[in-house]
């Protein structure tokens, strides 16, 4: 963690002087859920970088595909979860393992043949 | 050149805020000070000012409005009273927080309930630990003169901090007295331009105003306001040591009346120091030593200099026109303030509160002259009966 400053040495009224740095504050600290991806069934659609309120999902943009969560920032709010079309994530309990059997994770579906 | 005017102390103030001429007023009217935002809105639609002025839907979205105006770089001023200032409540406290130089006269009046619109001081005691500067004003002269004083002292660079300026409704806000009106140029040449520190609008240099503050940096902001007080003191006294010598004027801390060979003396805020004054004239003349301090500047409380100003009496009574309710004796928050410091600075002298006026209630002279007369006791015999009276309250 940075060493925090100061009085002396901020902007007063709790004003911050640059744009954009809201990066540089780590949220995801206040996770209690965890989103979980599953990556062989996801159709690359962005639904859930579009609704992400905190700019959480990782994309390689070249390539146009959903890579995976930014967990430094994720708050596990779930609307990954809840827009994704071919139910290719499912929301856990920050720290439970997931749970390949749970018919819910479509990695384990398209494992066995069926349809996410 | 200056000229003599008649005006009700609400007036005094919209002609002030005409020539100060602030780029935003936001405020919603509320009874007494419901005449200074008609004046001005007059001056508005006259084009006499070019002031924008938003008509906001309640109090709490009128400083609101100030508060986002004075985000944006803008001079602002608004005015309030009583429930009025109490709707407000919320976003009172975040002005001082962002730091937002927004100057208000505030028509000090009773706040409900059971309903009332006359004066008294329950408002302005209310937000006296909101991060303002307060200052009080004896009559329509003194708003009018506070005023004009407050954008310069809210917009010091070392203060950045909103100002009240509080006259009791009523009695001085609805009455007409003679007040020296300054030339426009020479209180637009005082009060200056403003230069905001920052602006939100600054879109080449994106800023962002009252964001979430944790357990991390809260506290350093609240500091950061303490020492914005601290520069106020000093900042309140250049500012009148200027306005005293272009106006001639003789504006402190405090005024002193006949208090420097007084044996007892009454401290009062606003219009009763007036009638104060009166009744000191009359001690006076039966020989008897009384005197007067009228404190102007509430906050910051400028307790060395009051118990330095105090020290030679022989007894000290507080008038106070509200109740901090289950206080020390149920006192009144003047003499709470005062005792304390009086007891920090070393000055053990015999002190009683009284409290009087409440919801309008008239002080007489009469009954300003038996609070002396109990002081005169009490400077006899070194002993308060009562610590605290509720002065004329009907048995």
């Amino acid at each position: 963690m940075a060493q925090l400053k100061g009085w002396r040495e901020i902007p007063i009224g709790g004003v911050i002087l640059e744009a954009g740095n809201a990066v540089e504050y780590k949220t995801g600290g206040w996770r209690a859920f965890r989103p979980v991806f599953g990556q062989a069934q996801c159709i690359h659609c962005f639904q859930c970088w579009l609704f992400c309120p905190d700019s959480s999902i990782l994309v390689d943009a070249e390539n146009e595909k959903m890579v995976g969560f930014d967990l430094d920032h994720c708050k596990g709010c779930g609307i990954c979860a809840s827009v994704c079309p071919v139910n290719a994530k499912v929301i856990r309990q920050a720290g439970e393992k997931v749970n390949r059997d749970d018919p819910r994770l479509c990695i384990r579906m398209v494992e066995e043949g069926k349809a996410p | 050149m200056s000229k003599y005017e008649a005006l009700t102390g609400d007036q005094a103030v919209a002609t002030a805020m005409r020539q100060i001429n602030p780029d935003v007023v936001a405020a919603y009217p509320i009874t007494p000070q419901t005449e200074t935002v008609e004046f001005f809105a007059e001056y508005v639609a006259n084009g006499e000012v070019t002031t924008d002025f938003i008509c906001v839907e309640s109090e709490h979205s009128a400083m609101s409005a100030c508060v986002g105006a004075s985000a944006a770089g803008a001079r602002v001023m608004t005015a309030t009273s009583a429930n009025g200032l109490a709707l407000m409540w919320e976003v009172v406290y975040i002005a001082a927080s962002l730091r937002c130089p927004i100057v208000m006269s505030l028509v000090n009046r009773a706040l409900s309930g059971p309903i009332n619109i006359h004066c008294d001081h329950s408002d302005v005691m209310g937000m006296r630990d909101s991060g303002w500067i307060i200052l009080f004003s004896e009559n329509g002269q003194e708003a009018y003169d506070n005023i004009i004083q407050a954008v310069r002292i809210a917009e010091h660079p070392d203060v950045l901090l909103p100002v009240a300026v509080c006259q009791d409704g009523f009695i001085t806000s609805h009455a007409m007295e003679r007040v020296e009106v300054y030339d426009d140029a020479d209180v637009k040449a005082f009060v200056g331009t403003y230069r905001p520190k920052w602006s939100i609008l600054d879109v080449d240099n994106p800023k962002t105003y009252g964001p979430l503050d944790f357990y991390d940096y809260y506290y350093e902001h609240k500091r950061q306001q303490v020492e914005a007080m601290e520069h106020a003191r000093r900042v309140i006294l250049e500012v009148a040591d200027e306005f005293n010598r272009k106006f001639r004027r003789n504006y402190g801390l405090f005024e002193a009346y006949r208090l420097d060979d007084a044996d007892v003396a009454v401290v009062v805020t606003n219009s009763t120091a007036g009638t104060a004054k009166v009744v000191v004239d009359g001690l006076r003349a039966q020989g008897l030593k009384v005197g007067l301090l009228k404190p102007r500047v509430f906050r910051p409380f400028p307790a060395k200099e009051l118990a330095q100003a105090l020290r030679h009496l022989k007894a000290v009574a507080v008038m106070d026109r509200s109740i901090a309710f289950g206080s020390m004796n149920n006192a009144g928050p003047l003499f709470l303030e005062l005792t304390a410091a009086l007891a920090i600075h070393g000055v053990h002298i015999p002190v009683a509160d009284y409290i009087f006026g409440l919801g309008g209630r008239d002080i007489k002279p009469s009954e300003v002259e038996s609070v002396y007369r109990d002081m005169l006791r009490v400077a006899e015999t070194g002993r308060v009966e009562r610590l605290v009276t509720y002065l004329s309250v009907r048995e």
